[in-house]
Formats: structure tokens, sequence, C-alpha cells
């Protein structure tokens, strides 16, 4: 072995052992036990909720704690979920239903006809409604929404009703104003920005030549966004839409503040109803009973696998989305 | 992994013995993905020399050029085969650690890139700061002379501590050669180091390489054939993965020996 | 075949749908932010940072213990979550060889979708149960379980636009990957892990839902993390459903002061981002 002309004394000064070779093993493990703890954390999440919750699952069946329709934390001591369970899955899905066209129309204008500043101004408030917390949404909902929904929707269908088709007032229910429509009013509003902002994304993505062909075909702006646009950026649209949905399934705090937390079934059109997430904010402080705890958390256990199924959809088809992208 | 060792392809590589060799490649091939970027390169690199890789582009030559000082390693999907002797020791063998092979083999990239978070003296200094020398004596001369052999002390000597992006783009290039040069490697990689730069600031470059070969050995990977010719002591010719020819570089200017290297560098192809 | 007419009157008319559509969009955000300011702004005066509150019917007093905890456990939760978001960006940014990266970004991301609730839920199981009480502790664990994601997403995608070619002129001068990294890579991006490590904080400042049975609300001023303690949501919550004319005056007021603290982190956040 050649010896190097050494210029000086530096060089011999160079890392030491443990810096070399243990730096970037050292660096590397805890970087690595750091991050991995989070993926303990997501299924530690579901572990817990389950082992917290197994006192009263184990009571009811898991088939019967999800679909008993009576939940006596008082008298009786029996615990089915089923009213909160439904709660939940009509006030999201009709969330989503309400607020798909709505932000897929903001995403549209932005992405396709909105001058640069004006598509700069509307994404960024897309972006802050989505900031904007829980309970700020729902002091608007409590003193501002539902006192209008009252007087504008409620009461008026309620009288035509009564005076009208006695057959549908009880289809309608109580129109005091809290309630599941309200409930889905407010929830629609909410997730608007997930589905948008994804979907103005994934429009941004189409290739201009994309464009360019069907403009070059003659074909007008509409024409071009039916035929080229949403269908090649339908993955990410569809993702946004999952991903509002768990936002809708997981909301808590606006929903419990307007929905008026019955769960006696059957819910009405405007009467109270409950939800997964309002039960669990709300109850489980003032519980006393040990199986009243447990199905508190047994709650957020069936919650949990809800909200997982719809996230880990939505995170898998972006990160594909995000990935095929990248090598396009 | 190794292929049967058989004495060097072309009549024109063999070791000119009257040279000290600082690098010898054997049988380096580059695979990415499912592609051969190199093919069996085998070559000398004399010490102290300036060694020009020329080629179109596409041909492999800075792939080949990324392999010397193990550059691949961070990208998943290139496998190196082969062996890079340096002073004797395969780069490639195990144990052997990549972070000490680029503290010798040096490198500068096609367009300068100082780290913009720092000035121009904590980038000379980067190098030997990040591994732990301290001492401000010996920061301080060891940015001169860096400064000094990359020609750009007399500009910056006032202004040391002004932030690195404020240099023009010729200057930038020559403060990362200066960076690369504070850690006094015995070998510094150039990846097309004029590219990006103007006329001017190329001249001044090229002036630099032929000074710089008393401290280092340089290996440059140009497609400025000019360029070749006027910095360089020996010229590799690199065609679609595989070294063609390689020999003294006013040899393989005015008698190559291969149809080629001929058709190259008279500009009939490329 | 249609006529050139007609497809012209199909394009306004859909452009006038999707008009209205954005408009649509836009409101309950204009709504909220309008009504917030006209019924909040007048209620902010001193009394409401410098006062606890007052017993219920009484008039006046403030949310000096709710602003206070907001801070602390906030700011408590921030420190449990930065190292682990952190790790898990440069994880996700630096190792891209890394196996497990896909079913780290999977589970990250799915976690920053999942319900709120549910990890104060997992806060309540681990800190509340086993400390026999409610406390700002708890709270603060809860914090950090919905800030990890967060950061890890941002950390991640400000890593990734650090150009590449400083890590090589990093690796090139011979240091260990984890210097680069450390030394280059993350200084380089350090306004946008900032921005990352603010966006979380206050996205995790405006939650109660997992604080009603962690954190609990106290009406008096402390600042211990083992006692209950009081934040702006959990006040704001409790005032909005109390039947005093007062109280959702003072309500409205902490609805302001939160809305403030998203926006200025926004417009932070784009200002940081700018340009890019």
């Amino acid at each position: 072995m050649q010896q190097a002309p050494v210029q000086s004394s530096l060089i011999k000064q160079t890392p030491s052992a443990i810096y070399r070779l243990w730096g970037d093993r050292i660096f590397l493990s805890v970087v690595l036990l750091l991050a991995l703890s989070i993926v303990a954390l997501t299924l530690g999440l579901g572990y817990y909720l389950y082992l917290g919750g197994s006192q009263a699952i184990n009571k009811e069946g898991f088939w019967g704690f999800l679909t008993g329709t009576t939940w006596d934390p008082a008298l009786k001591l029996e615990f089915g979920i089923w009213p909160y369970v439904l709660g939940t899955l009509i006030t999201s899905f009709a969330a989503l239903l309400v607020s798909f066209p709505i932000a897929l129309a903001a995403a549209i204008f932005t992405a396709e006809y909105a001058p640069r500043w004006l598509a700069g101004f509307i994404n960024y408030l897309v972006d802050l409604m989505a900031a904007v917390p829980s309970v700020v949404y729902g002091i608007w909902g409590i003193f501002v929404l539902a006192p209008f929904l009252r007087e504008v929707i409620y009461m008026p269908t309620f009288l035509w009703a009564a005076e009208k088709a006695p057959g549908l007032v009880p289809f309608l229910g109580n129109p005091a104003g809290y309630g599941m429509f309200t409930g889905v009013v407010i929830l629609s509003s909410m997730i608007i920005p997930f589905t948008a902002a994804l979907s103005r994304d994934a429009i941004a993505l189409v290739p201009a030549a994309q464009r360019e062909g069907a403009y070059a075909l003659g074909a007008t702006r509409w024409e071009v966004m039916q035929t080229v646009i949403l269908p090649y950026a339908r993955g990410g649209i569809f993702a946004g839409a999952m991903l509002a949905l768990g936002r809708a399934l997981g909301e808590t705090m606006a929903v419990a503040m307007v929905i008026g937390n019955s769960n006696v079934l059957p819910y009405t059109l405007f009467g109270p109803a409950s939800t997964m997430p309002a039960v669990i904010a709300l109850e489980l402080k003032e519980a006393v009973e040990d199986l009243h705890y447990s199905a508190i958390i047994g709650v957020g256990f069936y919650l949990f696998l809800i909200a997982f199924i719809v996230n880990v959809a939505a995170s898998y088809l972006l990160n594909k989305l995000k990935v095929g992208s990248q090598r396009a | 992994m190794m292929r049967e060792f058989k004495p060097m392809a072309s009549s024109e590589m063999t070791l000119d013995p009257s040279l000290k060799t600082r690098i010898e490649t054997r049988h380096v091939t580059v695979i990415y993905g499912q592609k051969a970027g190199v093919k069996d390169v085998t070559m000398p690199i004399y010490a102290n020399k300036v060694t020009a890789l020329i080629g179109p582009s596409g041909c492999g030559k800075t792939t080949f050029l990324r392999s010397l000082n193990r550059m691949h390693d961070l990208t998943p999907s290139a496998r190196v085969t082969g062996e890079v002797l340096l002073d004797g020791i395969n780069v490639y063998a195990a144990g052997v650690d990549p972070v000490e092979v680029r503290r010798k083999i040096g490198m500068v990239f096609q367009k300068p890139n100082p780290f913009p978070t720092l000035s121009i003296y904590g980038n000379v200094v980067a190098g030997l700061r990040l591994v732990g020398i301290r001492k401000k004596s010996l920061l301080d001369e060891a940015a001169e002379r860096a400064l000094r052999q990359a020609a750009l002390w007399d500009e910056v000597k006032d202004r040391l501590h002004a932030p690195s992006m404020s240099l023009s783009g010729g200057q930038q290039q020559r403060l990362c050669i200066a960076r690369a040069l504070a850690v006094e490697p015995e070998v510094l990689l150039m990846d097309e180091p004029t590219s990006a730069l103007d006329p001017i600031s190329t001249q001044s470059i090229e002036d630099l390489l032929t000074e710089l070969k008393n401290h280092v050995t340089i290996v440059i990977v140009t497609h400025n054939m000019q360029q070749a010719g006027r910095v360089s002591d020996f010229t590799g010719y690199f065609l679609n993965g595989e070294m063609v020819e390689f020999g003294p570089t006013s040899l393989l200017f005015t008698t190559p020996k291969d149809k080629r290297t001929e058709a190259y560098i008279t500009g009939r192809f490329g | 075949m249609r006529s050139l007419q007609a497809r012209y009157t199909r394009d306004r008319l859909i452009l006038i749908v999707v008009i209205a559509g954005t408009i649509l969009a836009a409101l309950p955000l204009t709504l909220v932010l309008g009504y917030a300011l006209v019924n909040g702004f007048s209620s902010l005066n001193w009394d409401f940072f410098t006062k606890g509150p007052k017993p219920p019917g009484e008039l006046g007093g403030g949310m000096a213990p709710a602003i206070v905890g907001t801070l602390i456990i906030t700011g408590t939760g921030l420190l449990i979550a930065t190292p682990f978001g952190i790790a898990a960006g440069i994880l996700l940014a630096e190792y891209p060889e890394n196996k497990l990266n896909p079913t780290l970004r999977l589970l990250s991301d799915t976690l920053n979708g999942m319900p709120a609730v549910l990890k104060g839920l997992l806060a309540y199981v681990l800190v509340v149960k086993a400390q026999g009480s409610f406390s700002g502790l708890s709270g603060a664990v809860a914090m950090a379980f919905i800030m990890v994601p967060i950061i890890a997403k941002t950390t991640e995608s400000v890593l990734k636009l650090v150009p590449w070619n400083i890590r090589e002129a990093g690796l090139a001068l011979g240091l260990p990957r984890w210097r680069v990294i450390l030394s280059l890579v993350l200084p380089a991006a350090r306004a946008g892990v900032v921005t990352g490590l603010l966006l979380a904080t206050a996205r995790a400042a405006g939650e109660a839902a997992p604080l009603i049975f962690t954190a609990f609300g106290n009406s008096l001023l402390t600042y211990n993390l083992l006692q209950p303690m009081d934040t702006l949501p959990l006040r704001l919550y409790a005032y909005a459903i109390s039947p005093y004319e007062d109280w959702h005056r003072q309500a409205w007021a902490a609805a302001v002061v939160l809305l403030g603290l998203i926006v200025l982190t926004s417009l932070l956040a784009r200002w940081v981002t700018r340009g890019r």
C-alpha cells in the first residue's frame, strides 16, 4: 500500500472510531426507535381501547354490544351502542353527500377557472377552514345556525306538514333546532376543506399535455374537465372524500353541541340524536360504574375500527397516488 | 461477484510504470434497476495528474465517476460490482467505511452547491468542523490554504463571514472546490464543474486545475472536448457505458486507436 | 352533434354552478369568522386575560386559568411530541431505502386522521387511570398524540424540499450521514420544521374533546401538571352550554382568541413556505 502525500497534520485528526463507525448506526437506531413508536401508538390505540372496553364487550358479546339498542347506564346497566353507531353513520354519510359536490365545485373553480390571486385566496380560506377548532364551529352552531334553521326550515316545514300532510310529522321530529339535521349541516361545513384540498391537488396534477390534447380537439372548458381532467384526477378526489368521511366520523364537539344528544331510536329528521364521539366526550367524566366506563371505552373501540378502516384506505390511496405521480 | 481476472483489455490500457497509480478500477459495472449504466470499466488513474472522462451524454461517465467514491450507496436501486482500488485497497471491500472513502476522494458537482445556511468561511471549514475539529487556528489555517488553492482567497478574504449565496456562480463553484480541498482529499472528482458557468468563470477554473494537480489527483467529467484537451493529462472515452479508449490526452486526441473515438473527437458523432 | 351554441351555453351554466358551489363552500367559514368577530371582539378586555372565572351568574371575570392551562398543556404536549415526530420525518425523508417506511407512512397518516377523541381516550386509559385522577399531564399526552403525526408529515415534506445536492456535497466531504442530516439538512429546513411544530401546536390547542376527560377543566389557576387544568376550548365549551348571557359573551371572546391563533399560525406558515 502506498502512502498518501500528507500535506499537513489535519487529516490525522479526523473523526474518532465511535463517530465514524457507530455514529450512523446509533443515529439510525434512535431515529428508528422514535419513529416506530408511531406505529406502536397507532396499533396500541386499538389494543388499549379493546382492553378498556372488554368488560362491557364481553358482557354483551361482540355483536350484541354493537347491535343492542338500549344504552342504560343508570338502572339496568345494559349497554348497546347501536343508536350511537347509527347516529354516527347517518350524519357522516349525509354530511359527505352534502359536502362533496360543494367541495368539488370549489376545487374545480380554484384549479381551473379562478384567476391566480382569487384561487390563492380561496385556497387559503379552505386551508383555514380545516384548522378552525371544533368548539368554534360548535358555538356558532348553538347560537346562530340552530336558531336560524329552526326559524327558516324546521318550523315552517313542521307547520306545513301538521296541516297538509300529518303522516309526515312522526318522521320530522321535534323542530327545536338541535338535532340530526343541524348536525349534518355543521358537519358538512366542517369537512368541505378535506375533499376540496385533495381534489384541487389532484386536478392540478393532471399533465398539461392531457388538457392541451383535449382543447386541441375543440372541446370547451367543461368538456375538457369532464372528459379528461376529472377522470384523470378521480383517484385523488376519491381519497379526499374518504379523508373527509374519516373526519366526519370522528368529529366530536361541534356535533355534540348541536345534535341534541338523545339515544332514543328511531331517529327523526329534525329531532335529537347522538353519535359515538359525542357519547364518549359527554359521558366518560360522569361515569361512576366500572361497567359504564368500560362500555364508553368500548364505544371508542368500535369507533376506532370504523375510523381505522376508512383512514387506512384513504392514506393507502393517497400514498399510492403520490408515488404514481412522482414516477410519471 | 468478481469476474475472472483478465489482463487489461486493450493494449493502450497497460499501466505506465513510470507513473504512480492512485486509483485503479477493475471491471467496474454499475447497474441501475435493470439497466447497466457502466459496463466493465478497467482503468488506472495516475497520481497528481488530471484524468478527463469524455463521451456523449448518457454514456455513463458521470455514473462511473460517482462509483469511485461510493456515491451510489444512497441510491437503493443502484448496484456496483467490480473493484475500485484506492492505493491498493478496494473501497467496496467489506469493512471499508464509505465515509472514510469520501474523505479521501472528494467531489465537486455540476451545479455549485454551497450550503445555503453557512457563510463562506463556514462552508470551507464545514468538513473539518463537522468532524469535531474546533481549534480556531487550525480552521483558519485550513480555510486560508483551501481558499488560496481554489484561487478564491483574494476575492473573499475581506468578507469571509458573508453568506455563501452572495457569491457569483463561478465564485460559488470555486468555494465548493475549496470546501472539498479543505479536508485534504487524495483525489478530487469533478462532475462537469464548469457546465453551469460563464466562459470567464470556466477559464478561471480550468487555470486552477493545472495548479491543483500538484496537490491532488483529479478526475474530471466533461462533455466539452476542448476542455478535456486543455486541462487533462489522460483521457478516457466512454460510449454506452463502456470505456472505449484510454490514453495520454495528447495521443488520444491526435492518433485515436478506436474508430468510435476518432468519430467522436473529429465531431462526426455526439 | 350538438351545436356549438348549445355547448357554450352548457359551459356557461356549469361555470355558474361551480361558482355557486365555491361561494357555498366559503360561506360557513365567513359566517363563523364574522359572528365570532361581532360577538366576541367587544368582549375582549383586560379582565379576560388576567382574571379567573366568577361564580355562576355573576358578571365579569375572565379566562386567565384557561389561557395559562392552554399554554402549559400544549407546550408540554409539544415537548413530548417533537422528538417522535421529527424522527419519523427524518426517517421518511432521509432514509428512503428503509423497508419499514411505507408502513410507517401509512400508519402515521392513519393516526393523523383518527378522531382526536380516541387519542384522548388512550391518554385517559394510560395516564388518568394510572394516576387515579384527571390532570394537565394526561391532557398534554393526548395533545402529543394529536401532534406527532402532523409534525412527522410536515417535517418529511420540508426535508424533501431541501435540494438533494446539499446532502451529496456533505457526503462527498466525507461526513457521515447522521452529521449531514443534523448539521446540514435540518438547519436548511429549519424554518419549515418550526412552522410544522407551530401548525401542530395550533391544531392541538383548539381541541376540546380529548381534554374533557383528561385535563378535565379547572376554574382555579394552577401551574401543577398533576392537577386538573383548564384550557380555552374547554372553558369555551362549558360557557357555551351554560344558561348565562355573560358566559356566552365570554365564550365568543374565547372563540375570537382561538381563531386569531389559527389565522396567525397559518399566515406565518404561508410566509415561511412562500415561493415554494
